[in-house]
Parts: C-alpha cells; sequence; structure tokens
C-alpha cells in the first residue's frame, strides 16, 4: 500500500486547503474582535483584538438590528422545517421503499423532477402573490411553508431505507399482525435515524443560511438572522466590528451542530453521494 | 395506506411546487402595472425581455460568473479528492475542515469577503500591491467583480464538491490501480485513464448540482452590493435571479419577473445540456 502515502505535494495541498478553508472564518473573528480603526488600517490587522465582547454587546443591544429577534427566528424556522421535513420524508420513504402500490414509480419519478427545479426561484412571484393574499407576508409561516416541500428528503430517506429495511424484515412483522404505522413506528424508523440525522442537519443548515426567500417575504421588523445582517450591513456600512461581531453570532450556532456531528455529516455526505 | 404516507409530500408539491410553477407560466402572459390593472399580452413578456440590454447583460454576469467559478473549481476540487484519497494523519479532521466553508452562512461569508475586496484597505489588493499591482475597484469593475464573486462561491463548494467526489472515487475497485501499477502505469496515467472515467456518474450529478446553482446565483452578489439586486452601479454583476426579484419586488412588474423565471429556467436546461454531454465525453473511451 506505499501507493497510497501521500508525496510532499499532497501534503502541501491539503495543508494549504485547510488553510484557505479557515482563513475567512479566522479573519471574521480577528475583524469581530477589533476597533473600526484597525479594520481599515493598512497593512490590516493579523491578531485578534480585544473587544469580541463588546462588539457581540454592541450588536445585540442595538435597536435597529433586532439581531437577537432574527437568531430567534431563524431556529424557530429552522427548527420547524427540519422535524417536519424529516418525519414527511421519512414516512414517504418507507412507503416508496417498503410497500407495494399502484402508481409508485411514477409519483417517484414526479419526486426527482422536483429536485432538478429551482422552485425557489422559479415560482417566486406567484408564491409571494399566495402570501399577500393569506396576508401572510412578513410571518415566519411564509418563510416556513414552501420550505416544507423538500424532494431531496423523500429521495434520500427512500434510498436509505431501501437499504436498511430489508423487505423480509416488514413482511415478518406484517405476518405476526402489525399494521402499517405501526411497522413504521417499531422496524422502520429506528434502523433509518442515521441517514433522519443526515437529513435533518443538511436541512437545519440550509434554512439557517436561507437568504432570497426571506429577504422578498419578510421586513427588516421582523428578520431571520441573515436578513439582520443584511440590514446591519445596509444601514451601518462602515461600522465593521459591528457588522462582523454579528456574523461571527451568525455562524456560531452552525460550527456547533458542525463540531458535534462532523463524523456523521462527513460520512453522510459520501453516503449519500454514492448511493443518489 | 401507502398513500396516506405519501400524500403529505404530495400536498405540498401541489400547493408550493405546481401552483407557483403554473402560475409563473400563467403570469407571464399577463401584462401587470402598479395600478394592479393586469391585460393579456400573450407573449409580449418573452419578446421585450429578448430586446431587453439590461435582462442580456444579467445572463451574460451569469453565465460568467458560472463559468469563472465552476471551471477552477472543478479541477481543484478533483485534485484536492484525490489528495484526501491518500493516507494521512488527521483524515476526520482535515475533511471537515474542508467542508467548513459550506456550514457558514453564505451572507457571513460574503461580508468577509466584501471586505477582503475592499480598494483601499482590503487583504487582497494590499497582497497584490506587495507585488506592485495597483490597487484593484473590485466591486466598480465588470470582470474583477466577477472574480470576486467566483472566489465566494469557490471558497464555499470547492471542499463540499471535493469530498462528493472522494466518495466516488472509494467506489473504484483498487485492483483497477493493482493492474495498473503493474503494468507499468505512472501514478498521473492511473489518475487520468482510470479515476477520471470511473468517476463520471459522480460527475454529473456534481456538474448537474453546480449548474442549477451557479446559474440562480443570488446571496453572493447581492450580498457584495449590501442587500441590494442592482448588482452595482452599472448592473455590473447582476444576476438574472437578482433581475427577477428587482423586476417582480421593486419594479412590481410581475408578468415581466415570471417570464425572466420561465427563461431562467431555459438557461439551467442548456446549461444542464451542455454539460451533461461534456462531461460524457470526459475520459475518451471506456
Amino acid at each position: 500500500m506505499t501507493n497510497w502515502s501521500p508525496t510532499i505535494l499532497t501534503r502541501v495541498m491539503l495543508g494549504v486547503a485547510v488553510f484557505l478553508s479557515a482563513f475567512p472564518l479566522y479573519w471574521m473573528l480577528v475583524i469581530a474582535s477589533r476597533t473600526n480603526a484597525d479594520a481599515v488600517s493598512v497593512p490590516p490587522p493579523f491578531l485578534p483584538g480585544g473587544n469580541l465582547g463588546e462588539n457581540i454587546v454592541a450588536v445585540l443591544n442595538n435597536e435597529d438590528a433586532k439581531f437577537l429577534l432574527g437568531l430567534t427566528n431563524s431556529f424557530i424556522v429552522a427548527t420547524v422545517v427540519t422535524v417536519s421535513v424529516v418525519i414527511i420524508s421519512t414516512l414517504a420513504g418507507f412507503s416508496f421503499a417498503n410497500l407495494n402500490f399502484k402508481g409508485r414509480n411514477l409519483l417517484l419519478v414526479l419526486v426527482l423532477l422536483t429536485m432538478a427545479v429551482p422552485l425557489q426561484q422559479m415560482g417566486v412571484v406567484p408564491l409571494y402573490r399566495l402570501m399577500v393574499s393569506l396576508e401572510w407576508t412578513g410571518t415566519l409561516k411564509a418563510v416556513i411553508l414552501p420550505y416544507l416541500l423538500n424532494g431531496f428528503g423523500v429521495f434520500l430517506m427512500t434510498q436509505y431505507t431501501r437499504q436498511a429495511v430489508p423487505m423480509e424484515l416488514v413482511e415478518a412483522a406484517r405476518v405476526d399482525g402489525a399494521a402499517t404505522l405501526r411497522i413504521w413506528w417499531n422496524v422502520v424508523l429506528p434502523a433509518v435515524r442515521p441517514g433522519m440525522a443526515v437529513l435533518g442537519i443538511n436541512t437545519f443548515m440550509l434554512m439557517w443560511n436561507d437568504f432570497m426567500w426571506p429577504l422578498i417575504v419578510l421586513t427588516p421588523d421582523n428578520p431571520t438572522v441573515q436578513i439582520a445582517i443584511t440590514s446591519l450591513n445596509a444601514r451601518f456600512s462602515t461600522n465593521y466590528t459591528l457588522i462582523f461581531a454579528g456574523t461571527a453570532l451568525s455562524i456560531i450556532p452552525l460550527i456547533a451542530v458542525f463540531v458535534a456531528f462532523g463524523r456523521q455529516i462527513v460520512g453522510g455526505l459520501m453516503e449519500g453521494a454514492v448511493k443518489a | 395506506m401507502p398513500y396516506a404516507l405519501v400524500s403529505p409530500y404530495f400536498i405540498l408539491f401541489a400547493a408550493f411546487g405546481l401552483f407557483p410553477l403554473a402560475f409563473t407560466l400563467y403570469y407571464s402572459l399577463y401584462d401587470y402595472d402598479l395600478a394592479g390593472t393586469t391585460e393579456w399580452a400573450g407573449l409580449d413578456n418573452y419578446a421585450a425581455l429578448l430586446a431587453d440590454d439590461d435582462f442580456w447583460r444579467a445572463v451574460v454576469n451569469t453565465v460568467a460568473m458560472f463559468l469563472i467559478a465552476t471551471v477552477p473549481q472543478m479541477l481543484l476540487a478533483l485534485f484536492l479528492a484525490n489528495a484526501l484519497n491518500k493516507r494521512f494523519r488527521f483524515r476526520l479532521a482535515i475533511r471537515m475542515s474542508v467542508l467548513l466553508p459550506l456550514v457558514t452562512s453564505v451572507v457571513a461569508v460574503a461580508v468577509v469577503f466584501t471586505q477582503l475586496y475592499a480598494r483601499d484597505w482590503g487583504l487582497v489588493n494590499w497582497i497584490l500591491g506587495a507585488f506592485g499591482v495597483e490597487n484593484t475597484n473590485w466591486r466598480a469593475e465588470r470582470v474583477p467583480s466577477w472574480i470576486a464573486i467566483a472566489t465566494m462561491v469557490d471558497w464555499r463548494w470547492t471542499g463540499y464538491n471535493a469530498i462528493i467526489f472522494l466518495a466516488g472515487m472509494q467506489t473504484i475497485p483498487r485492483d483497477l490501480y493493482e493492474a495498473a501499477a503493474i503494468d507499468g502505469a505512472s501514478r498521473r496515467r492511473q489518475f487520468w485513464q482510470i479515476t477520471l472515467p470511473m468517476l463520471r456518474p459522480t460527475m454529473i450529478f456534481v456538474v448537474l448540482n453546480s449548474t442549477i446553482g451557479g446559474l440562480t446565483l443570488f446571496s453572493e452578489p447581492t450580498t457584495f452590493y449590501n442587500g441590494n439586486v442592482d448588482g452595482g452601479s452599472q448592473g455590473q454583476f447582476q444576476t438574472v435571479a437578482m433581475f427577477i426579484v428587482k423586476q417582480g419586488f421593486r419594479e412590481f412588474d410581475y408578468g415581466y419577473a415570471a417570464a425572466a423565471a420561465w427563461l431562467l429556467f431555459l438557461l439551467i436546461l442548456i446549461g444542464a445540456a451542455i454539460n451533461f454531454l461534456f462531461v460524457r465525453r470526459i475520459g475518451g473511451t471506456k
């Protein structure tokens, strides 16, 4: 296996990749912990300063930014969408993978097709008009509902269930007299938990980062965290430490999730890629 | 019972998938004005778009940024995946670090890069200055703004695509390499003759994903101009997605925006088809 050991070039390349991946985040921390005068000095500062706490307090206390509200809203939106998408996808995935019914393949193809259409960009005008007529603009409902439709989730859970829950298992449970929902709860759910975790983490991150639709349908008075950063950026464009402290706050929850579930995220991504 | 289990998805699909698509088509055939009156317009919106310089500028910007971002990104991701496929210590930590960009929020990253690209005190100009390059105004000029935005996209997605390529590489049977080594094929040759052709299915997935993502680009260029969908003073980095939002939600020309959305879809189909044909030829004979 000597063939697989890395050359110097490989090591250098990996080092550069790790450095470049981490650098903008490090930079965020540097500016977020400095003063505004430091942020615009030449040459730029390369080490963190001592003002991080101060700057974060300033962001949280800024009445116009509504940053705390933005964080809370993003948390609500991401959690509700994640839980719903995971449940909907697990149910549908079980159905497609383990149950026989008329039109199954046709419906599955339909799911695949929805994955290929960028609905958020394509359907933005009617979706907005729908929210206006329901008087939901400016509310979190308007952000949450369109994202409950997630073709990728159904596809992923179908693939995962196929491999994790053999048909024989389902049939054996049925012979024992278990009802379909019971089989789902007792047999399928425990087996597909890793797949649910991957889908859940994925959905949470996508929702936390979502930008275009909330920018259209929400107002700065009731923002998600991305919208809150955007208004900070627009209103206090020269107050770099304020903006950067905000961006640092906005990624802390994601980094926490990532560090906690890093192994599953990497593993899940790689597994999903090969199966898809 | 199976129908009940899949029904939540398809109810959502009808409400938030089918309905918006159908109505986008419907809106695109009408003329809306600010007073809220509507009038049948047939294909007028489409004809007007095809004659609209602003729309074409957005198309050129989008395609240019897509190419500037994607071509180097695919190459880098391939080589990075190849490197990640070797044996070394701290494997998980290194794989996690190249995925780190993916889990940071797009807007936050765009804010950071915008500062790095600042004309007078940005780090990029400072480094280039050390090589005698004069300060570039990354936001004001067309090609520099494309490059700046493309680097934001690449920073985010190169590591992710490398991990996907890596997953594909690990499914390639090792005896293929061993046989090639016995035949005296160099490692470089093995990469081009075995790895690349065997990666084709993974590559189709990655390229399609990048095409859809790249042609609908919105967050990075919007944040680069402080959350404004104009894409710079001359629209030099306005993408088609930004154009749609501007027409629909600032000019309130719903019909025009809807027609533009369908043309964007057409653009994605064309892009996907070209990429598909291109990837099919990669690695030549198999």
